[in-house]
This record gives C-alpha cells, structure tokens and sequence, in this order.
C-alpha cells in the first residue's frame, strides 16, 4: 500500500510574490507607521507611498490620517492625489479610510465651514452633537473603547470587513466629527455615544471606511484588517 | 456607559522598566519591551510608558522604546517624561506615540499645553501630575518623581491644564504610589469632581478592589497599574474579570 504524498507544509511566511500589496498613502498628515505595522502583522506587503503608480498598483489601498479635514483635503490636493484615490476607487480596488480618512471619503464636512470631501460615499462629515437627546453634555472629542452594533436597517456583516467582528467587540476611536452617510444601507456598523449613533464602519461597493483605529484595537482590529486583505 | 480603560502603566529608567515606592527607590525589573508586549497580549487597553529621569538630564529617551514597542502592540501608547517641545511631541508620535504626558514643562511653561493641544488636538495632550497630601483635603503638584515642588495646588492646576487645553488628566499619587494600599480616592474625587476631561488613577493599585474603587468611589475614567503586573501579582485579564464581575464596565477583550 502506497501512502499519498503529504504536501510540503507551507512556510510561515507566503512567498513575497504571493502577499497581498497594500499601498498607504502618504499626504504628510500623522501617524502611517502604525497601520502599517499592523497590515504588515496580518502579512501584507506594505509600501507607505505618495507615488501614484505604486498607488495604482496596488492590490489594497489604505488611507490613513489623523486631524482636521480641511487639512486633509488640501494635503491630497497639493499632491495631486485626490485624482489619484477617485482613480482607485474607479478601478474597482479595495480602498479603505481610516479615521479622517473615512471622513474624507464623503462629499462635504462641516468642520470650520463647508469643506468639500472625495464624494465617493454621499453624505456629509458633522460634529458630534454637544449633548445626548436627555440633554446630557456629551465629553468632545470621543475618545476610548466603544462597542460596534448592527445599524438600524439590520444587515448582517456577513461577506463584509467585519465578517469575523462578532456584535460587540470593542474597537478605539479618537474623533470629533463624524460621517452621516445619506443612504442607510451604506453603513455597516455604528457605536453608540451617549445615545447617539456613530458611523462606525461605512461601505460602498468597493469603498470602506473606518471611524475608529483598527491599528489600534488589538486584536479585534488586526482581524478587521485581515478580512479587508482577504476579502475580493 | 463609558468603558473603563485598564493602562499599564511602564516607569523606564535609561534601557531598563523600573519601579519605586513613592517614586523614588526605584528598582529594576526587566527589559520594558518584554513587559510591554505580554500586556498587550494579556489585554491592556493602553500603555503608557514615563522616562523617570528624563527631566534630570533634560531629555526623553524613550523614542528607541517607543519604535520597538510599535512593531507589535497594536493599542494605543501614551508617552511622557522630558517632553518640553512641540518637537519632541512631533518625534515621539512619529516613532508610533499616540500621546505625550507633561509634566515638568507644563508647569514650567503652561503655554506648552495649549501648542500642543493646537498643533495636534486636545486627545494627544495628556497632563501629568504627581500630588502629594498637604492637608486636609488639599494636594500640592510636584515634579521630578516627587521631589520638586511647584507651590501649585493640584486642583486648581488641573483646572488650568484643561482650561490650557489638556484632553486628559494623568494622576499620580505620590503617597500611595508604589505601596500597594489602593488609590487616594479623595484625591481622585477632588478632581473628577472639577472637570470634564477623562481622569486616570495611577499610583498604589494593590488589588483588584481598588480599581472598582477608583471607579466607583472616586469618578475615575481609566486605572493605571505597575506593580501588580510587573511582579506578577495578577495579570490584565484577572483584573478585567474581577473589575466586571463587581460592576465595573470594561470592554471585552478578544485574542490574536
């Protein structure tokens, strides 16, 4: 009797040509080496670039930032890579926004005046309201753990980043302003703040966004990560 | 309901994590690093790390730390001590801080804290005061690990950190700190008490009841704890249990 062959086990770490590449953009605003870390902890092959080719060659996207949104919109702008992002977004390629990056993925923030966003979610970014509708002062920024849930229309994550977020898991959020997306079914996880729903997770087609830090949630966030590396 | 954050909380001396009683005494305990991950891995919400002599030599010398504890602690990370720039504040956040806690320079220069609350928002400037009992009901700011005073009183110095633009309040008790005795819940109430902005109890966690204590009794929004974790006493993940099991509102924590 003849034994089948038992396959060589893979190594721990896939060959270079078979990771999955994840371009973070670089525009000049706060922190990339951490979400970098993190993506490379989940086992991409990561390159903080502000080079537009590298961008567009990517197979994953990450837009990162830390700060005030028109700051934001004019860091992209003066690096010409608004075009570059509305690009990505055309062609199909997972793209997701972290924090301010989310943010900036709508049409239009209300921080220090109208400012005009990336447009490939509709709605607007809005401050978080000054008090909970019982009229108690809500603590601005939010900052801490906070819980994600399923939003009001009640789609499941199923097939989404959060398939392996069970209802619940904590992630760490640090902001002042928040996206409202106009159409409901494009938001996929809120928090909730004294009362108030937050846009927690949004999503539009191939366009995600992330108000929290999954670089910074633990383990909770590393599997957010890992499902925006495995998921088409 | 908010959930309580539990910080471990890591005192560095040049390479090594140390700790003292009152502040000072210190004694070495390990490579920082080390004790850094396996808090991260047990379920810490945040760290903090404080160069506890950076003052002295005028300089922090915990970017090096910081870069290497970037690699592979995915939560956030306040950093202090010697912190007495705009610039040290840009260096530490680029080598992967997520915070600065300021102590001296702050008292030093109150300016500071408004540039930095500024330049990078209210949630990255973290005050840090060391309290000493006074009197009845009355705490003084102290510098330097305890040894410096300021003449300022710690409630009224509060309220102007905030006023100045600090996000957060790190709280030290000078008296407990190190002696495993609990939290000085006066103090923590005295200052919850008079601002809005989170409040983190640090200085003489002994046991788990003491944290429910400084949440429960004292108004605090996180817990800083060393010694129980460095001397393995208990780790995050008892703690976290037991904090919730008597009412304490912690978020759950999942494993890598």
């Amino acid at each position: 009797m003849k034994f089948a062959r038992v396959p060589v086990q893979p190594a721990s770490m896939p060959e270079e040509s078979d990771m999955i590449k994840v371009s973070v953009i670089d525009y000049g605003m706060g922190n990339m080496r951490s979400v970098s870390r993190a993506l490379e902890h989940c086992g991409a092959k990561v390159e903080i670039t502000s080079e537009p080719s590298a961008i567009l060659g990517a197979d994953r996207v990450v837009l990162p930032g830390v700060g005030a949104f028109v700051a934001g919109m004019s860091a992209l702008k003066h690096r010409e890579l608004d075009e570059v992002v509305r690009k990505v977004a055309g062609a199909g390629t997972p793209l997701l926004g972290i924090c301010l990056g989310m943010q900036m993925l709508m049409e239009e923030s209300e921080e220090f005046g109208l400012t005009l966003g990336l447009g490939l979610i509709q709605g607007r970014v809005v401050e978080i309201p000054a008090s909970t509708p019982a009229g108690q002062l809500l603590k601005r920024p939010h900052i801490g753990w906070n819980e994600l849930l399923l939003p009001s229309h009640g789609k499941t994550w199923e097939g989404s980043l959060l398939e392996d977020t069970p209802v619940g898991d904590a992630m760490y959020f640090v902001h002042s302003f928040m996206a409202d997306p106009t159409l409901p079914e494009d938001r996929l996880a809120d928090c909730l703040y004294g009362g108030i729903p937050i846009a927690a997770t949004i999503k539009h087609d191939n366009v995600m966004g992330c108000q929290f830090h999954p670089e910074k949630s633990g383990a909770s966030g590393l599997e957010i990560l890992r499902a925006f590396l495995r998921r088409p | 309901m908010r959930n309580t954050r539990l910080i471990a909380r890591l005192d560095v001396k040049g390479p090594n994590l140390i700790k003292g009683v009152h502040l000072e005494g210190l004694r070495v305990i390990g490579l920082p690093n080390e004790y850094a991950h396996s808090y991260y891995l047990q379920g810490a919400d945040e760290l903090i790390y404080i160069d506890c002599v950076a003052s002295l030599y005028g300089r922090n010398n915990l970017d090096d730390i910081v870069l290497k504890a970037a690699q592979d602690v995915f939560i956030p990370m306040t950093v202090g001590g010697g912190v007495r720039s705009i610039e040290d504040v840009t260096h530490l956040l680029r080598c992967g801080a997520d915070k600065v806690a300021v102590n001296t320079a702050a008292v030093r220069n109150p300016q500071l804290i408004s540039d930095i609350s500024r330049r990078f928002g209210s949630q990255c400037m973290v005050l840090s005061i060391e309290a000493k009992r006074v009197g009845l009901g009355r705490w003084e700011a102290f510098t330097d690990n305890g040894r410096e005073e300021t003449g300022l009183d710690v409630i009224d110095w509060v309220k102007r950190g905030v006023d100045l633009g600090a996000g957060e309040i790190l709280l030290t008790s000078v008296d407990q700190e190190g002696t495993r005795k609990g939290f000085d819940l006066d103090l923590i109430k005295a200052v919850t008490n008079e601002v809005s902005v989170p409040v983190i109890a640090s200085g003489g966690m002994g046991t788990t009841k003491h944290l429910v204590d400084a949440v429960h009794l004292g108004g605090a929004d996180a817990v800083a704890m060393a010694d129980i974790l460095h001397f393995r006493r208990s780790t995050i993940g008892e703690i976290r249990q037991g904090a919730c099991a008597a009412g304490v509102h912690a978020r759950r924590v999942r494993h890598d």
